[in-house]
């Protein structure tokens, strides 16, 4: 079976997920940072609305999901690659502490990020760029942590 | 707590994630990959040949989805009130804390907690935790 999703039936899928994707976060509001940053501010004026995305998405994500486990290919014939690391480390929790800060600074996450570079925002355009040298910073301490070739 | 009624758009929020859902199921279900935006961008840092296409093909749809959107209808608001150096300085926590996390809200918010995934559900819990905490000390204790 094929491990790498690489043909045009994998691409149109990909492009497909993430076009749906993005417009679930322009309709839910999510790619307005204000919006997102309201939703935080619970002892504030509160906009709970993005609750009901996380509600909608995961009601849907528990069937897709439980259909997956169950399957070791996918409807294209690729393996399902789902995380197998149940590890509840510093790594984790940290990481996702800092990750709340950043996302509480500007109210902006990874996947709305490109939505609004792709809206020809300026600004995130700049929040884009931090995130990726963000994630090359990452790879560089990554790589004098580990033994080259590890 | 006081609720913004006003500001409460509860049914296209739903709607918005039951769409993202739907993604998130169309790519684990036929390309059989987690929709998470941290893990798809982190994986173009160390590439694999046959790995690059499908990882820029999602980002792609994601940018493309507003240009999408207006062939039908105006975008709705993007209210962005943070300074040029904040957005900055926000990016780089966000790439570098989600990097470490292995996921965001994406990969663990929606994909792991769908998964029920006990990895996830704790780190969703942190970064609204201190996503919370961090809004509270801007614009409460510091007044930004």
């Amino acid at each position: 079976m094929k491990n790498h999703i690489s043909n045009t039936a994998a691409l149109s899928f990909s492009l497909l997920s993430g076009l749906i994707f993005g417009i679930g976060l322009i309709l839910a509001g999510m790619a307005n940072p204000a919006k997102v940053l309201a939703f935080l501010d619970v002892s504030g004026w509160w906009d709970p609305s993005l609750g009901l995305v996380m509600a909608g998405a995961i009601g849907i994500g528990l069937i897709a999901f439980a259909i997956a486990k169950r399957r070791r290919h996918s409807y294209l014939g690729f393996s399902i690659q789902l995380p197998t690391n149940r590890v509840i480390d510093k790594r984790l929790v940290l990481g996702s502490m800092a990750f709340g800060v950043g996302w509480g600074l500007a109210g902006i996450c990874p996947a709305p990020a490109f939505v609004l570079l792709g809206a020809g925002s300026g600004k995130g355009f700049i929040f884009v760029v931090a995130m990726v040298i963000g994630m090359g910073i990452y790879e560089l301490l990554e790589h004098h942590r580990k033994p080259a070739g590890k | 707590m006081l609720i913004d009624w006003n500001h409460f758009t509860p049914w296209t929020a739903l709607a918005g994630g039951v769409l993202i859902g739907t993604a998130s199921a169309i790519f684990v279900l036929f390309n059989g990959r987690i929709a998470g935006i941290t893990g798809i961008l982190g994986g173009l840092f160390k590439p694999r040949r046959r790995d690059i296409g499908w990882r820029l093909a999602f980002i792609t749809g994601l940018m493309i989805a507003p240009l999408a959107w207006l062939l039908f209808a105006p975008l709705p608001a993007i209210e962005i009130n943070a300074s040029n150096a904040l957005l900055a300085a926000a990016g780089l926590i966000v790439g570098i804390g989600t990097r470490y996390a292995s996921g965001c809200t994406s990969g663990h918010g929606v994909c792991g907690i769908s998964r029920l995934s006990p990895r996830s559900i704790i780190a969703t819990l942190a970064f609204m935790a201190t996503g919370v905490l961090t809004v509270y000390v801007a614009r409460h204790v510091l007044g930004v």
